[in-house]
């Protein structure tokens, strides 16, 4: 016969086990009777390595998990202190997006784990957003008892006679701790914990956990309000590339109109559809097949007032073109080349705009041979300590580490008088992006 | 001959990979460099990288042996992409996501089910290259007389530079290079052999109505459950998944499946008609236990001479061409997986990832010794099919997906599929009933159904971005803006 048992085991890992029927012979899960003569096949012999290194990889750690957990947990006291944090941790990155269902949801398991009692519940000033544990029928109703609390912002306590009054039929909960959620001086939302009595523990406890779900929803707005910051910050890029810009294209075409009319007119064309791609209002995102076309036009502009001086070579491999990025960031990289590295310089200088493959990800390099930057300074204005020249190459530094994480600022090989060579390495994979 | 044959390959597959990003086009007009790859030659790229030992050997190897029967397998490997063009292309073009785990994670916003999809991504992987190593050593073997290991060693060293040397990144142009070298490998002799055949007047033998190695014909059971597996199979295939990301948008993503199938029932003639040859001119190597090894012999055989060996060699040079081309986008795509879900992403942490990714198959082919390289691609395609096709078409076309469905459903296949291939193997080829040896038709149904009934049971679970996705999957994008 077939025996299987799953049962838990001390770390919460499953341990099977499986048996032998009475005659001695292996019998599979599906009740298959393996053959006593094996078929002397080279891939069964791996089968059966990775099978038993497999099984002795998985008593060892059980038997790893098990010994820690008679050595190094401690004392009850320092068990409890470490299963409060853990599941204030656990908790606090299920708010980290603020207040709402989802996250409401996962959290409140935590918490009613925390307080110990059998039901509680997360709201704002809307409505319940999340219900744990028993007497759900009581939800709506939730917000009619919580209704004091939310306007006056003090925690109130109802005992088994408040409650008849508001929920005829409450069952085994006879008591119910609400504590408010504070913002700021604003109240956002409750925490209410049901048990069968209050006493001042609960009390205590259960406004120490709205506190503290309130430190949590703060951090969240400082979330949200740093993206907005970034926003701003992009709104202020694209102002800033005008002024200097269309001042200096303006003088270019102008300069262009009695000696070569059509070459004057094509470039206000190229010069209207640049100013309509850098002020568009919709969308963080483009694709580097757009934002080449604008660098196309910048180029096309700057070339208009510096003639032959500003040479361009581009090695793009097509495969890249699609890739996501975000907007107006290779844009900044290029007019820094132009402005700052062959401005300055004698003679013509030469752009070089590549962009590879390379794995999972799409690395987009700008070379220019000008004047190069002092690397100190460089690093101090990218850091923010100082104003300099390159506030876009500090904007376009900033966005990508906020979009990308740490990992994906700006390269910038530099030294005086020796050119500079900007990196980029953006993901390829961005489906929460949209182009 | 041969040696040279491989070595020429060898070489020029790895200078081509050092050097492939001259390829990519230098020029100071952004016109010319910002266009993207037209449909035709991303088609061509995807046919080099499909096309792998099972295709170039196996096909013609399993028609010698088994007659009408192993016809099934080149319409599944091309009808596949009829499945691919009307089910994943477009849709999968459009999430945004560059990998398979990573279009998982996006649609079910879950890191669990990522976990789960790269495993499944990365056994998939290692079960594909074995075949083609194997099928590296069989050439080696039978055209130089050299052991076995020493033509998967040299697949996996010149994989080893071209994609840990940082070469193989414009890669699409070297693939659809690939694709045309592996067709004039193959068409070339084909023709020559035609023609002396048609000079000597041979006779055409009648025939023959049992299968020379004396293989029983297959069951309908066989057949249906081996085309489930083939037409569901393709539609997880990571490397070519990835290779629609070269595409600008959904509508080129559909375009290009279009010519690739075109592309790919051109070829599939030739190896069914070196098959066709071989039976009637050729039955004692099914006897000999060398079927795989007919579109390699049969050139040197029927033409003979100085011809015959050139003709040799350039079969040869198709097929490893084939292995290298199949294994290095394999390579490419599971080291972007395992870099991405355990290293960190980092350069070194690809080309430690590449390293890992191809070792470990190489040390599963040298343990093992195939004795169909169609037959064994086809469970590879059997796995991918219980796996990661259900979540990939529930996750495209079905809302109510949610992330426990997901693993629900993929454990559920890749337990049945993995435990019918090790029994499969345990039994051996005489011992194994056809349910077992051709698991796709029950596992591939059984993985869908755990699929939809966990999701419905735990429909609480869907994500809150559901609507957001499903409409950046199913509307058309905004054109890829490249003229002036």
């Amino acid at each position: 016969m077939t025996v299987i048992t799953v049962r838990r085991g001390g770390a919460g890992i499953p341990v099977v086990a499986l048996f032998r029927s009475a005659n001695g012979v292996a019998v599979a899960p599906n009740g298959t009777r393996y053959a006593g003569s094996m078929p002397d096949s080279p891939l069964y012999s791996v089968a059966a390595v990775a099978v038993i290194a497999l099984a002795v990889a998985v008593v060892v750690a059980v038997g790893l998990k098990v010994l820690r957990s008679f050595r190094e947990l401690g004392t009850d006291a320092e068990r409890a202190t470490y299963n409060t944090l853990h599941a204030a941790s656990k908790a606090g990155r299920h708010l980290r997006t603020g207040l709402n269902p989802a996250g409401a949801a996962k959290a409140s398991r935590q918490l009613r784990g925390l307080l110990g009692c059998d039901a509680l519940a997360i709201l704002d000033v809307s409505g319940v957003l999340a219900w744990d544990g028993t007497a759900e029928e009581l939800r709506p109703g939730l917000m009619a008892l919580a209704a004091d609390v939310l306007s006056s912002g003090r925690t109130q306590v109802f005992n088994a006679a408040d409650l008849q009054l508001h929920f005829p039929k409450s069952g085994s909960v006879a008591a119910a701790v609400v504590a408010p959620v504070r913002s700021g001086a604003r109240v956002v939302g409750a925490v209410a914990a049901f048990a069968p009595q209050a006493g001042a523990g609960l009390v205590r406890a259960t406004t120490e956990v709205a506190d503290w779900v309130a430190a949590q929803v703060e951090l969240a707005e400082l979330d949200a309000s740093r993206t907005l910051l970034m926003e701003a910050e992009v709104r202020a890029l694209r102002a800033q590339i005008s002024p200097h810009f269309i001042y200096n294209s303006l003088n270019a075409i102008a300069s262009f109109i009695n000696t070569d009319p059509a070459r004057a007119r094509e470039l206000v064309v190229e010069f209207a559809d640049f100013t309509r791609y850098s002020f568009r209002r919709h969308g963080d995102f483009t694709t580097l097949a757009e934002e080449l076309r604008c660098i196309d036009r910048y180029l096309l502009l700057e070339r208009a007032r510096f003639g032959e001086r500003v040479q361009v070579s581009l090695r793009i491999a097509p495969e890249v073109l699609s890739t996501v990025i975000p907007f107006l960031s290779l844009q900044p990289l290029v007019e820094n080349a132009v402005r700052h590295g062959l401005e300055a310089k004698e003679g013509p200088g030469h752009i070089t705009i590549s962009a590879n493959d390379s794995g999972a990800f799409a690395e987009v390099t700008i070379e220019d041979d000008g004047v190069g930057m002092d690397p100190v300074q460089l690093q101090s204005m990218l850091a923010g300590h100082v104003d300099g020249e390159h506030v876009g190459l500090r904007n376009v530094d900033a966005r990508l580490r906020q979009v990308y994480g740490d990992d994906h600022g700006l390269v910038i090989e530099t030294a005086p008088g020796e050119g500079t060579l900007i990196t980029m390495r953006v993901p390829k994979s961005q489906p929460d992006h949209d182009a | 001959m041969g040696i040279a044959a491989v070595a020429a390959v060898s070489v020029a597959t790895a200078v081509i990979g050092f050097y492939g990003l001259r390829i990519s086009r230098t020029t100071g007009d952004f016109y010319v460099a910002s266009r993207t790859v037209p449909p035709w030659w991303n088609a061509s790229a995807i046919g080099g990288e499909y096309l792998s030992a099972a295709s170039f050997l196996g096909v013609a190897g399993l028609i010698l042996l088994s007659g009408t029967d192993a016809l099934w397998y080149p319409v599944g490997y091309t009808a596949g992409y009829l499945m691919l063009l009307l089910f994943v292309a477009a849709p999968l073009r459009r999430s945004g996501a560059y990998t398979i785990p990573d279009f998982t994670e996006a649609r079910l916003d879950s890191r669990a089910v990522r976990r789960v999809t790269s495993l499944a991504v990365v056994v998939v992987g290692w079960l594909y290259i074995v075949p083609q190593l194997h099928g590296a050593a069989l050439t080696i073997r039978t055209t130089t007389g050299l052991p076995s290991w020493a033509g998967s060693t040299a697949v996996v060293v010149v994989v080893c530079l071209t994609v840990v040397a940082g070469g193989m990144r414009s890669i699409t142009f070297v693939q659809a290079f690939q694709f045309w070298l592996k067709l004039t490998a193959l068409a070339v002799p084909l023709i020559f052999i035609l023609l002396v055949l048609a000079e000597d007047g041979a006779p055409a033998l009648p025939a023959v109505a049992t299968n020379p190695g004396g293989a029983n014909p297959a069951s309908p059971y066989q057949s249906i459950s081996l085309l489930v597996a083939l037409l569901f199979g393709t539609l997880g295939l990571p490397h070519v998944l990835v290779r629609f990301y070269t595409n600008p948008d959904g509508q080129s993503a559909r375009r290009t499946t279009l010519i690739v199938l075109g592309l790919l029932s051109v070829f599939y003639l030739f190896p069914t008609a070196y098959g066709l040859a071989g039976r009637l001119f050729a039955p004692d190597l099914a006897r000999a236990g060398q079927a795989d090894a007919l579109v390699l012999l049969l050139p040197g055989r029927l033409v003979g001479g100085p011809a015959g060996e050139l003709l040799s060699a350039l079969v040869v040079a198709g097929a490893f061409a084939a292995f290298l081309s199949t294994t290095s986008g394999l390579v490419v795509s599971l080291a972007g997986v395992i870099s991405q879900d355990v290293l960190g992403g980092s350069v070194r942490g690809f080309r430690v990832a590449a390293l890992v990714s191809i070792t470990v198959p190489l040390g599963l082919a040298l343990m093992t010794d195939s004795l169909a390289l169609a037959g064994s691609v086809g469970l590879v395609f059997a796995f991918t099919a219980s796996t990661i096709c259900p979540v990939l078409l529930l996750g495209i076309w079905w809302r109510g997906l949610t992330d426990a469905g997901a693993i629900a459903g993929m454990v559920t296949g890749g337990l049945l599929c993995g435990g019918a291939m090790v029994a499969g193997t345990v039994l051996g080829v005489a011992g194994t009933p056809p349910w077992l040896a051709q698991p796709a038709a029950w596992t591939v149904p059984a993985a869908f159904t755990v699929m939809v009934l966990t999701s419905r049971a735990t429909s609480s679970r869907m994500p809150r971005t559901i609507t957001r996705v499903m409409t950046r999957l199913h509307t058309p994008e905004r054109p890829l803006v490249t003229e002036r």
